[in-house]
């Protein structure tokens, strides 16, 4: 260890600027301790304390000279002086010249700080900070769409009450898809705007009305989502029946879709009857709900998210709607082919949904032609599989479930599980359809169908080499402006010989026609 | 006006960031937050702060509270022994800084400098004698916050110390800190010996007496103009106060010589005043108090009124819950340091100094004081981002203080605990660090930042207190 000390005359440097450069020295291997300091008497009696001056080291100094002084191993103390130099002398580096930094919002009033014109809030942080998160935007005069799930019931009254009491909107929680004013929240799809608007408590129900719609060439006004707990008797279907009015009043909207999975029996009366008071006409489609008196004129009631569509489409073009469930599934001759390819112990049917609402309608669909039809998410808790991993008879599973989302991301996003799922029911004899489902839009996997086209390849091959043959079915709720592309992605499974339907419902009562080998009636 | 919220769709997006860019390509307006869990991922204080969003009783408090902090006019009034002006001051009372504290778990340049006084006031012979006069709870040692009075360090103020008096005229409230020791061998930093004690001496029978008799001859000084003015000449009168010493020195020295005080002596005082560029320190400090105390004790209002440190706890409070203390563990200051000397070595961080940055200058005047900004950064740009930093967690600015590298607006001043728990983003605070052990002094300085469980409790608490009165029963 040595000590070396160097004198700057007439060198100034303030206190701060001085301790980084003793600071920077001390850090360098094999120094111990450096100090750069004024030479003040004060600060010479600082470093004879500390051990680091001894005698009149550095030559003569005054208050005005700067004083450097390093201890260290005998081969770095000198170049540790020349850096020191270097670093007393050199040019700021640190101005870069671009100016303060900003800082990005961190909160919603610093959001709103930014864009001062802001209406809606959207949320999607954890369940658990969530509805503070939604209080917030409330107090703030924000609407807010709640995509965040895990959020309580009992945070979802005060919530939507503390909307009413300031007229705001709160759609959802747990609302993954809306679109307002053209713009996609959330998981939506991107479809033509128009003069149809719907309010939906399923997200997937939304997105297939409104694909259907796109299809049909007709558009958009708004597409809004409550939650699907809105029209449960605690909530009273609060959100919908805002959206509902909001819809009656909008200039833009000609014709309103509603759908939900079976509300209370109490809410879908309130949302009847305010349907019933609003001077434009109003599709309503409860699902699973088997609703005959309409209470007015202009209340249409749809049986299937499909009906639901081609009746809006019908009414914005001033013709009277088809009568519920009578919607045709396509002429598809390869049907019948299918049907002469299966072995006589495959009866079943297996669904794998990414959409809950897709699996939800399917079972109704299906249990009505088929009988009983095992489930995650069944009709009757009499069929709930003992097994979630492992189907039986007719079984129709919800992906998207919590059971299955817990730890991983939603099939819609990461498909991995549902394409092992899909290989693995190859195994299985007794199935003689594999039903699907896929989701285009904002959010959704790039490029669903590429995977899934490769794991019904793999599943088929195995199924061939036992002898079997097996039918693949599916509908892909999406449109041509989605970043997917719909014509993209359905060419993609036709290629993979999989039958298409437009929609979940025909693509469900295909795959019930096949298991039940009913051949197509041609005239 | 068109759309369906009754104008067009402006989107603050709280959450996933892709949802932003989807808008955004769709045509309309949308701003992503960088949006974390308010309250250190505690979900109860979230909820605690959502229900203070916006809400009536608290703009409504926070809007007095602020009026009242921008209208006080501090003037400094006199000099004069503690013991004969400070209120509530016994004669066996020893004030600290920072929240209140034992005696068995102050830390040790505390522990060091309330030893001191005890000897400097000779309750005590030797400093054995004075520890065992103190653990026998003799002395009455009380939070300087409490007394209306602030102090740096460890804040020592015993009855026969000469305090600078400090009236907010435009309300009437009064503040109070002592005189500034000067560097080196100090009691603030702890040290006791007889050259500390000898000083100490001296500034309570010539130092004292002489700056009472210059400030008797101006008739008091106006603080706000003099502060204002120090901040356009580099000071952020916290860390910085060579101008603002100089402004005062500039005022203090044609009333001396008016006020027939001996040449010997004024030779004496004008060598100590000169040879500290921290003189002004003490008055920066009783000024930023006197204007918050007239802002405390407003229902409703998170405005924070106070943030002290005595060595172990941090410390602030709130102008709604009146003079509860919300506090949480002291930080140790990652600063830079003198030769020889580490973060191992210091105490954590201490004194009532930041009182300044709760009153707008200091650490949140730092665009001001280009001269130290190697604290925050290096660049002046840098000073600036600090400040600006600082706009996001205040209820405004303080006019009578601009920044002359801002086009001269406010210092942002008035901090808001809803803010600062909203944004996760913390006070800063521009501070000297201590040594653990007393008497050895100053062994550095930096930059700290207020600790966020202060703000999660007083936001809470606040909560809890304007629920109570909401419900059925309450007031």
């Amino acid at each position: 260890m040595v000590k070396v000390s160097k004198v700057f005359h007439n060198l100034y440097r303030d206190s701060v600027s001085l301790m980084q450069v003793s600071a920077a020295l001390a850090d360098r291997p094999g120094v111990a301790q450096a100090s750069a300091v004024m030479a003040s008497a004060s600060n010479i009696d600082l470093l004879r304390e500390s051990g680091l001056l001894d005698g009149d080291a550095g030559g003569e100094h005054g208050a005005s000279d700067l004083l450097i002084v390093v201890e260290g191993e005998a081969d770095v103390v000198e170049s540790a002086l020349a850096d020191a130099e270097s670093l007393l002398t050199r040019e700021s580096q640190a101005h870069s010249g671009s100016g303060p930094t900003p800082i990005a919002p961190r909160s919603i009033e610093m959001g709103l700080h930014e864009l001062p014109g802001a209406n809606l809030a959207l949320i999607s942080t954890p369940g658990e900070y969530a509805a503070a998160e939604a209080r917030k935007a409330l107090n703030l005069g924000l609407n807010v769409m709640l995509f965040s799930d895990n959020v309580t019931l009992a945070d979802e009254i005060a919530l939507k009450r503390l909307a009413a009491d300031r007229d705001l909107m709160v759609m959802g929680p747990d609302c993954g898809t809306a679109i307002v004013d053209g713009a996609p929240l959330g998981f939506a799809n991107v479809v033509r705007r128009g003069a149809i608007g719907a309010v939906a408590a399923s997200g997937t129900g939304l997105q297939q009305v409104t694909c259907l719609i796109d299809r049909s060439g007709k558009g958009i006004s708004q597409a809004l989502g409550t939650g699907g707990r809105d029209l449960k008797t605690e909530v009273g279907g609060a959100t919908m029946l805002r959206g509902l009015q909001a819809l009656a009043r909008d200039p833009a909207t000609e014709v309103i879709v509603l759908v939900s999975k079976p509300p209370a029996e109490q809410v879908a009366t309130r949302i009847l009857e305010q349907a019933a008071d609003i001077p434009k006409p109003v599709v309503v489609n409860f699902l699973g709900t088997a609703l005959q008196d309409r209470p007015a004129e202009a209340v249409y009631l749809a049986q299937t998210l499909e009906d639901a569509a081609a009746a809006a489409v019908a009414l914005v073009d001033g013709d009277e709607p088809r009568p519920a469930g009578d919607s045709v599934t396509p002429n598809e001759p390869a049907i019948d082919t299918l049907i002469a390819e299966l072995a006589s112990t495959q009866r079943y049917v297996r669904g794998l949904f990414t959409g809950g609402t897709f699996c939800y309608e399917a079972l109704l669909l299906l249990s009505k032609t088929l009988g009983p039809v095992y489930s995650n998410t069944p009709l009757d808790a009499k069929y709930a599989l003992s097994d979630l991993w492992r189907s039986e008879a007719h079984t129709l599973v919800d992906l998207g479930d919590d059971a299955f989302t817990r730890g991983r991301a939603h099939p819609m996003i990461d498909p991995t599980l549902r394409n092992e799922r899909i290989v693995s029911e190859a195994d299985d004899p007794g199935v003689a359809v594999i039903l699907l489902d896929l989701v285009l839009g904002h959010g959704a996997h790039d490029d669903p169908a590429e995977q899934l086209a490769a794991s019904i390849n793999a599943a088929r091959d195995k199924a061939a080499r036992d002898g079997r043959a097996i039918a693949f079915v599916a509908s892909v709720c999406g449109t041509g402006a989605d970043p997917q592309g719909l014509e993209g992605q359905e060419s993609a499974l036709r290629e993979a010989g999989v039958v298409l339907t437009v929609s979940n419902a025909a693509a469900a009562r295909a795959a019930a026609r096949i298991a039940a080998r009913e051949k197509q009636v041609y005239t | 006006m068109s759309g369906f919220f009754g104008a067009d769709l402006e989107v603050i997006n709280v959450g996933i960031p892709a949802f932003a860019d989807n808008i955004r390509a769709s045509g309309a307006p949308a701003v992503n937050l960088e949006w974390r869990p308010p309250g250190d991922g505690d979900p109860d204080v979230a909820r605690a702060l959502a229900t203070l969003i916006n809400r009536e009783s608290v703009e409504a408090g926070n809007q007095t509270a602020f009026a009242r902090y921008r209208g006080a006019q501090p003037v400094l009034e006199g000099v004069a022994a503690a013991g004969e002006t400070v209120p509530g001051m016994g004669e066996r009372t020893i004030l600290h800084s920072g929240p209140p504290i034992d005696w068995t778990r102050m830390c040790g340049p505390v522990r060091g400098a309330i030893v001191g006084a005890v000897l400097y006031e000779s309750w005590a012979a030797d400093a054995a004698r004075a520890d065992a006069l103190i653990e026998s709870g003799e002395v009455v040692l009380e939070p300087c916050h409490q007394h209306g009075a602030v102090g740096p360090m460890a804040g020592i103020i015993s009855p026969s110390m000469p305090v600078w008096i400090v009236t907010n005229t435009a309300h009437g409230n009064k503040a109070y800190s002592n005189l500034n020791e000067g560097l080196g061998k100090v009691l603030r930093f702890g040290a006791n010996s007889p050259e500390v004690l000898d000083r100490l001496r001296w500034m309570g029978t010539v130092l004292g007496p002489a700056l009472a008799r210059m400030l008797e001859q101006m008739g008091g000084l106006e603080l706000k103009p003099l502060m204002a003015q120090a901040l356009h000449m580099g000071d952020e009168i916290h860390n910085r106060n060579a101008a603002a010493s100089s402004l005062l020195f500039r005022r203090l020295m044609p009333a001396a010589l008016k006020s027939g005080i001996a040449h010997e002596e004024l030779e004496a005082v004008t060598d100590f005043i000169t040879g500290n560029d921290h003189f002004f320190l003490n008055i920066s400090m009783a000024a930023c108090k006197s204007m918050l105390d007239a802002a405390s004790g407003v229902a409703g209002s998170s405005l924070v009124t106070a943030m002290a440190r005595n060595g172990v706890e941090f410390g602030i409070r709130l102008s709604g819950c009146g003079d509860r203390w919300f506090t949480t563990a002291a930080p140790v200051v990652d600063g830079l340091y003198f030769a020889g000397y580490s973060t191992a070595d210091a105490a954590p961080d201490l004194g009532d100094s930041s009182i300044t940055e709760t009153a707008g200058v200091g650490g949140f005047a730092m665009a001001a004081a280009p001269a130290i900004v190697q604290f925050v950064g290096g660049s002046p740009d840098d000073a600036i981002s600090s400040t600006n930093e600082m706009t996001h967690i205040t209820l405004g600015r303080n006019e009578a203080f601009t920044l002359p590298p801002l086009d001269f607006v406010g210092t942002p001043a008035g901090i808001d605990a809803r803010k600062v728990v909203d944004t996760g983003i913390t006070p800063v605070i521009n501070t000297g660090i201590a040594h653990r052990e007393p008497g050895v002094g100053q062994i550095g300085a930096g930059i700290t930042r207020a600790p966020l469980a202060c703000f999660t409790q007083a936001v809470v608490s606040l909560a809890e207190s304007l629920e109570a009165d909401s419900s059925p029963g309450g007031d």
